[in-house]
């Protein structure tokens, strides 16, 4: 017979072999991931070390190249001013990266602040949904066309534009996933022992609630540079002569049929960064979401 | 009950209504807890049981300041934390009520190490240096028999078993009086239940802890309660001593709850199951809210609601079966 | 295989992938359901015995699990090699299954009537109004009460218990050999427990089928088992029949839940308990995989795994030192 007292309390408690950062041994190990991390990684290398890749400049025009095809000295070809298009799309990679970059990381922030403190203080919550809901209620483009076009066309109105159409979803995530996690055991816990408002957002809260908003994150991410682009190509995105992804294709766009490289390889750069930025957030879906609740 | 200093908590007349009902729809009051009465004493176990819908789990949450009653009194160690001064009441008493959730994997916060979640209740009342809460979370580990390398685990690296240890450290960690365990074991394997119940019989020898046992597993409130409420549909029916209740239960419904828990002997005939289901809480029945179900039901309990009383030295039930004093057999 | 056996299951081994590989849920599991019997599976979380009773039908989630050894017989067919087809014709046909949580597994867009008739319109051809009045007849059979009503509502209107019931009813439509039946009762209340586990017994006398009754509850395996399995961490351990396993258990590990249950009828005594916690699937334990937890834990354990021996008629154990103990000398 086994009684309580035969085997020592001590034997009771053996621990599971540790495992430590489950989640990032599965992220790692996951896929898609791996390639969506490649490709950003590549893009995102090549856009930091751009100045050192080439030994021209975004601007400088080589007259006597106007349209030449892709060749050893210039790679991708050059444009109707005769500039690289390499050089180009390497600083342009720079500018639609960072746009989509910071637009992601101020819906990140607003997104997670609006939406911690609407799920928490129900005098709050009215007034920053509906401000989202008004917000969301314009098609995302249109209302950066209207702000880029008020604040006049720029990469800091782009971002601004974008920013202020991306935030909404993102509160509502978090506020989603925040107002399941404020019903749990431990968040009830810690009100018996006495917490308040602040300790319970920051420490127990935020840091449950935040797994999908990074999934919806790295998409925001991969819109914001389409967005961009269609911005750029429309003529209220970032202006001529800074190159970015969107404004190549649309000074180039007159000369496809001839000079297919100049739109090509922008576009290119486009897809590559969209699709590893969708690969990314799959991947993080996959093992943010099932881990996050055990 | 003479109410002595002996009393962790004194509860009476208790009442809980919730409004009901979505958005345009005028909200209905539904009430889950009808006046209750009932007394802990210290270092006492009271098991509360009671099916779902019964208001079980309302009723600790009421004791632990997590919802606010509708009527009626509640006093721990004697400060009364339902009247004027509640909130002043609460404060002073907060260190010494805890609480053992019943999900051993929605208790503790899965982002934060586990000696940082037992440690929360100490960094909350700010009293103890970063040394001294060190040492007292590893303290704890060994009082709940974890190793003590487990504080800078996260919560997904133990077990339910061990997860409910951590969770039981948790709330001892500022050296409570009263802790209300609400289904502690139901969440767990047969096997982890008796070390988790072996382990709060421990606790509460050692430190003189007072329990409120909440469980549906009338097997597992006779191990451990000296006392034992039955609750049914928001109200007592039955509180007894539990070698009276288990050997000789009075109210039918305690009866029926008994006779349909099934018992690990193939040779017992286990009588017929009472008919029906608990009733909703938007149409309560009248009367006696049990009468829907009862194999003893007589015209009287269609109209009248029985009130608990004192039928002999610690024993209350609800029944119109019964009166003050003098039993009759049902 | 014994003559009246109807599903005969040999030295199946399932494994589920994970980050770390193959990892097998159960390891050579042997057991027969006999027709109009009803074998009780008992066993803790991780015991494997949902992964057994959903091997049966196949209903592991494809390219997640695998059976890596062993076959299912039923009526001299390999239910884990048949083909799709087939097993469709098994499923709801000749083996039924009810399951834990009747919150999630009826659709809440279809009336009740048209959940049970569903199986009979595709197994057996009914029309619309031939199931309706099936369906009708079903629902008086589990004790539904005013079925005509009932049938033609909708599931949000029905209580937990009235939910098993109509499960139960989809279940028999067809009038299954085998029902069975995971944790049936685990979400319900007490006395709603009490009433379903006395419709299902009324219900395998009715109509003599069999029934798998998988719990972690001994009692309920107590009062409605004729013959009991017992799971440890994939591994049949024991198996008997219900009067001799709880009357005189062998494993150690039946031993312990036996005692953890029944010392519980003294106040403030402590409970028997079992030390130490169920293994991962993927923890490599040498020997017996209930050895960290034995009290009689010898050097032989930790040798080999313990094959499962028969120590009397029906009774086998996996365990080494009892095994050699009480086995008979004649095998």
């Amino acid at each position: 017979m086994i009684e309580a007292s035969t085997v020592p309390e001590f034997a009771a408690t053996t621990l599971a072999p540790r495992q430590r950062s489950m989640i990032l041994r599965r992220l790692v190990a996951h896929r898609s991931f791996q390639i969506g991390f490649f490709l950003v990684g590549v893009l995102a290398i090549a856009a930091v070390l751009g100045p050192m890749l080439t030994n021209t400049k975004p601007s400088a025009m080589h007259i006597s190249h106007r349209f030449s095809p892709p060749q050893a000295k210039f790679l991708f070809g050059t444009d109707m001013f005769g500039r690289d298009i390499f050089t180009r799309v390497l600083y342009g990679a720079r500018v639609s990266l960072w746009v989509g970059f910071a637009v992601a990381a101020i819906a990140g922030v607003f997104g997670t602040t609006l939406g911690v403190l609407a799920a928490q203080f129900r005098s709050l919550e009215g007034a920053i949904m509906r401000l989202m809901d008004a917000l969301m209620s314009f098609p995302a483009i249109l209302l950066a066309l209207g702000i880029t076009a008020a604040l006049g066309p720029s990469m800091n109105s782009v971002i601004i534009a974008l920013s202020v159409a991306y935030v909404p979803p993102g509160v509502r995530i978090v506020r989603a996933s925040a107002l399941v996690v404020r019903e749990l055991d431990y968040v009830q816990a810690a009100l018996i022992a006495g917490a308040r408002a602040p300790r319970i957002m920051l420490r127990h809260i935020l840091p449950n609630s935040i797994g999908p908003l990074l999934v919806h994150l790295s998409f925001v991410f991969a819109y914001a540079i389409l967005a961009e682009a269609a911005l750029s190509f429309l003529g209220v995105g970032v202006q001529p002569p800074t190159p970015s992804w969107g404004n190549i294709i649309a000074e180039g766009r007159d000369y496809a049929l001839q000079a297919w490289w100049i739109v090509l390889f922008p576009g290119i750069g486009i897809s590559l960064a969209t699709i590893g930025l969708n690969l990314l957030g799959d991947g993080l879906r996959d093992v943010l979401d099932p881990k996050l609740k055990g | 009950m003479p109410v002595t200093s002996e009393t962790s908590v004194e509860v009476r007349d208790l009442t809980m209504s919730f409004g009901s009902g979505g958005a345009g729809r005028r909200p209905t009051m539904v009430q889950v807890l009808h006046d209750l009465t009932f007394d802990i004493g210290s270092a006492e176990t009271l098991g509360l049981v009671g099916e779902s819908g019964s208001g079980k789990s309302t009723v600790g949450r009421i004791l632990v300041g997590l919802l606010k009653p509708t009527g009626g009194s509640v006093r721990l160690f004697g400060r009364s934390v339902t009247g004027a001064d509640r909130a002043a009441n609460f404060a002073a008493v907060r260190s010494r009520v805890q609480f053992v959730f019943q999900d051993p994997h929605a208790a503790l916060n899965p982002r934060i190490r586990v000696g940082h979640s037992i440690a929360e209740p100490i960094d909350i009342a700010g009293k103890h240096s970063r040394r001294d809460r060190d040492d007292r979370v590893r303290q704890l580990l060994e009082l709940v028999g974890l190793p003590r390398d487990s504080a800078d685990r996260f919560p997904h690296e133990f077990s339910g078993g061990q997860r409910q240890r951590i969770v039981i450290a948790r709330a001892l960690s500022l050296s409570p009086d009263f802790v209300v365990c609400d289904e502690p074991v139901s969440a767990l394997d047969v096997s982890m239940q008796a070390q988790i119940v072996n382990l709060l019989m421990d606790l509460q020898d050692r430190f003189g802890l007072s329990y409120l046992f909440i469980a549906h597993d009338m097997t597992v409130v006779r191990a451990i309660a000296r006392r034992v409420a039955v609750m049914y549909a928001g109200s007592i029916v039955e509180i007894a001593r539990n070698a009276d209740l288990y050997a000789d239960p009075l109210h039918p419904y305690t009866r029926a709850l008994l006779d349909a828990m099934p018992r690990p002997d193939p040779t017992r005939i286990r009588p017929r199951t009472i008919p029906g289901e608990v009733p909703s809480l938007l149409a309560p029945p009248s009367g006696c809210r049990f009468h829907t179900r009862c194999p003893h039901v007589m015209p009287r309990c269609r109209d009248e609601s029985p009130r608990l009383l004192e039928i002999a030295p610690g024993r209350q039930v609800a029944c119109h079966l019964f009166t003050a004093a003098e039993t009759t057999e049902p | 295989m014994p003559a009246d056996a109807l599903v005969s299951i040999r030295d199946l081994t399932v494994q589920f992938r994970t980050d770390r590989g193959w990892v097998s849920a159960i390891e050579d599991i042997s057991l027969d359901i006999n027709a109009g019997e009803c074998l009780g599976v008992v066993g803790e979380s991780g015991s494997g015995k949902s992964v057994t009773a959903l091997s049966i039908l196949r209903l592991h989630a494809r390219g997640t699990a695998r059976a890596a050894r062993g076959s299912i017989m039923l009526d001299g067919r390999d239910l884990l090699r048949a083909p799709e087809r087939d097993l469709r014709r098994v499923r709801g046909g000749d083996i039924a299954m009810v399951f834990q949580d009747p919150m999630s597994s009826l659709n809440p867009v279809l009336t009740i009537a048209d959940q049970i008739s569903e199986s009979l319109r595709l197994h057996q051809g009914l029309s619309r109004a031939e199931g309706r009045s099936r369906a009708i007849e079903l629902l008086d059979l589990v004790r539904i009460a005013d079925a005509p009503r009932r049938a033609d509502e909708y599931p949000h209107r029905l209580s937990g218990g009235m939910r098993q019931r109509v499960m139960i009813a989809i279940a028999i439509a067809c009038r299954p050999r085998l029902l069975i039946a995971d944790e049936p009762t685990t979400a319900l209340d007490v006395t709603i427990q009490a009433q379903i586990l006395e419709l299902l017994r009324d219900l395998r006398a009715e109509l003599g089928m069999a029934v798998m009754m998988i719990s972690h509850d001994l009692g309920v395996i107590a009062e409605f088992a004729h013959r009991v399995v017992v799971m440890y961490a994939g591994r049949i351990v024991e198996q008997a029949p219900v009067g001799t396993l709880f009357s005189a258990p062998r494993h150690p590990y039946t031993e312990g839940l036996m005692t953890s249950l029944r010392g519980r009828d003294i106040p403030g005594q402590r409970l028997g308990s079992i030390p130490g916690r169920v293994p991962d699937p993927d923890e490599s334990i040498p020997g017996c995989r209930f050895g960290p937890r034995c009290a009689h834990v010898e050097a032989v354990c930790r040798a080999a795994v313990p094959a499962l021996v028969s120590i009397s008629e029906n009774h086998d154990v996996r365990c080494t030192p009892r095994s050699q103990a009480l086995a008979p000398a004649c095998l």
